[in-house]
């Protein structure tokens, strides 16, 4: 990395989001010396002006009734998987390494599903003989087909990864069923932490910025996640000790900002008292909830368009602030999660379905009786 | 150093009037804020004003459990004030209670010892600052509910903590500043908030725009200011409501609608 993306000493700081991305695979510079890994769901990243920055701790609000939130959960772990991030997973089931098999692998959703099957056959003939040494002895990343990672890929929900690409990874996984599982839960973590390259004072930042590349060794990139799944589920031991799991969030984001982790954690708000929930939710770096929508649910289907395709609601309460006191003006908050041809995950702005005239009285009594706005005008 | 202009804010404050040199002396200001807008811009601007007056026997104290000190750095360079160097000089003590309250979780200290050892310090840092006539000091606080985490949830604790601090500003004359979350405590019966809000002579409550998300406007302030000594002029201006608009250079105020 040159001299052009060292960050300033100066008050000023140049917007290095338009620089183009670190050496890093699945790492981009963001504005006000902070870095962003990905979502794993590209829309996500948009939305969130470029995805985690890295040091902030991500909290999911859970649907009570909905597993959404594993859709978030699974695509974030799967992104630091193809990025060869080191990864813990932590999650109230007995065995969470079960979890796992059911990561989605990455896919294209840009070209059609012929490329999946065609690709396997057509590698040989068209790019075996020019980029051959770019497949490793495993062939399940098709983003490394141009030699370099993507920042954020597809993922395709209906194709789990295969078990043997867990083989050279880092992945961990902690069950927090047990009594002393938080202070447990908590060691892991920092040990994991401690296992990432850490960057923490400001002095030690630029010359982390300047030597990544050396300490960057190995399987281990410099980028780690952390995924946390239902923290306060009632099965969970620790789930009426309230306190004690605001202090292991408050740990958790302390160790978290002095190293380069994101990590993502989800809770079911309505398990919580609401001023806990209030307290979790403050406690968040960048704060989003799910929400499963009903199924015959006519109202809604008749005032938005596409509620076929829709699976839920992303609502995006808090955009991380870093190094920064300016608080992001979304333009819109909420968004439809829908699945491109039933595999990938995609997010859209939600959008009033127009109403025809012959049916729908709101629209056209509006038009007239609020004359001032539309009609008015056209009168001068 | 030229004088900043000043703003709503601190017209609201008090803390516009050059010829008083010691406007929030023995007060206690508290910021409310809530999940949807966080108050923490106030904090930063207050900060810097404690900074750019040009009386230099002001100086800080730092009570910090939210943020770590390179982002509040960042921040406040951002501002034009250099806060490593103002430590330098022993205008602002950092005590960073994001880290320190963590790593020794393994040593067993008991949820008042943290506030007991959290008060010593600030005692101790006081009484330096006095002896090098820093006459003013502000003890800043961020935040509230992140000390009752710290002290495990006991609320009798931190009452305890924040009048012992309170007796400070009496005492020596301090001036407290603390960051507090209104819906934290909506909807439980918790002496905490009262208690704060009544010792609070002026009190910043921060909100979104009650009107929904505007483009150019962040959110909604109401400052409410006690008179002091009791002076029945100044009953007529306490409340004061305006928007504001957060840049990183600074934070613009002004009255619903009146933005051009």
């Amino acid at each position: 990395m040159a001299a052009t993306t060292k960050p300033r000493t100066s008050s000023f700081s140049r917007n290095l989001s338009s620089a183009h991305s670190s050496q890093t695979p699945g790492l981009k510079h963001g504005p006000n010396g902070t870095t962003f890994i990905s979502s794993g769901i590209p829309d996500l990243d948009k939305i969130l002006c470029g995805g985690f920055p890295l040091g902030s701790l991500v909290l999911v609000m859970e649907d009570a009734e909905a597993p959404h939130h594993m859709l978030l959960l699974r695509n974030f772990m799967s992104q630091g998987l193809v990025h060869n991030q080191p990864l813990l997973y932590a999650s109230p089931s007995r065995d969470p390494r079960g979890f796992l098999g059911t990561l989605p692998s990455p896919g294209t959703s840009k070209d059609s599903k012929s490329r999946d099957s065609s690709a396997e056959q057509e590698k040989g003939l068209r790019i075996a003989w020019q980029y051959k040494k770019y497949f490793g002895e495993s062939q399940e990343s098709v983003n490394a087909i141009d030699g370099k990672y993507e920042f954020c890929n597809d993922f395709d929900l209906r194709k789990p990864f295969d078990r043997h690409f867990f083989s050279g990874k880092h992945v961990e996984c902690v069950s927090i069923l047990d009594s002393s599982s938080l202070s447990t839960t908590l060691d892991r973590c920092a040990t994991f932490l401690s296992q990432v390259p850490r960057f923490g004072i400001q002095e030690d930042f630029i010359t982390w910025m300047s030597h990544d590349n050396s300490r960057n060794d190995g399987n281990i990139s410099s980028a780690g996640r952390i995924a946390i799944q239902s923290l306060c589920a009632p099965q969970c031991d620790h789930s009426n000790m309230e306190w004690e799991m605001l202090s292991f969030l408050r740990s958790l984001k302390s160790m978290l900002r002095s190293s380069n982790a994101v990590a993502v954690v989800t809770f079911s708000p309505s398990l919580l008292l609401p001023s806990f929930s209030k307290r979790w939710q403050h406690m968040a770096d960048t704060l989003l909830s799910v929400k499963a929508i009903p199924d015959e649910d006519k109202e809604l289907a008749n005032l938005l368009t596409g509620y076929q395709d829709m699976v839920g609601l992303l609502n995006i309460h808090k955009v991380a602030q870093i190094n920064t006191q300016v608080p992001r003006i979304l333009e819109a908050t909420t968004f439809s999660i829908k699945l491109q041809k039933r595999r990938f995950l995609v997010l859209e702005c939600l959008n009033q379905a127009p109403v025809d005239g012959s049916t729908g009285s709101s629209y056209g009594s509006t038009g007239s009786c609020s004359g001032s706005s539309k009609t008015g005008s056209l009168d001068f | 150093m030229s004088r900043m202009t000043s703003n709503l804010l601190d017209e609201a404050i008090g803390i516009d009037d050059s010829t008083n040199l010691s406007p929030l002396v023995g007060r206690l200001l508290l910021v409310e804020d809530c999940v949807e807008t966080s108050g923490a811009f106030v904090l930063h601007h207050l900060l810097k004003r404690a900074f750019s007056s040009p009386h230099s026997s002001n100086a800080v104290i730092f009570v910090a459990f939210s943020q770590s000190f390179v982002h509040y750095d960042r921040v406040l360079r951002k501002l034009g004030c250099n806060l490593a160097a103002q430590r330098d000089s022993h205008r602002f003590f950092f005590l960073d209670m994001l880290t320190v309250g963590c790593s020794d979780r393994s040593g067993k200290e008991t949820d008042e010892g943290v506030l007991v050892g959290l008060y010593c310090k600030i005692q101790r840092a006081v009484s330096a600052l006095i002896q090098e006539n820093k006459r003013h000091v502000t003890i800043l606080i961020d935040d509230i509910p992140l000390l009752e985490v710290a002290a495990n949830g006991s609320s009798n604790h931190v009452l305890d903590f924040l009048h012992y601090c309170h007796t400070l500003t009496s005492e020596i004359g301090c001036s407290i500043i603390a960051l507090s979350h209104e819906d934290v405590y909506l909807d439980i019966e918790r002496p905490l908030i009262l208690q704060m809000e009544y010792l609070a002579e002026i009190l910043i409550k921060v909100g979104p725009l009650a009107t929904g998300i505007a483009k150019d406007v962040h959110g909604q302030l109401t400052v409410l200011n006690k008179p002091v000594g009791g002076l029945q002029e100044n009953l007529r201006n306490r409340v004061h409501n305006f928007q504001f608009y957060i840049k990183e250079n600074g934070t613009e105020f002004f009255y619903s609608g009146s933005r051009a």
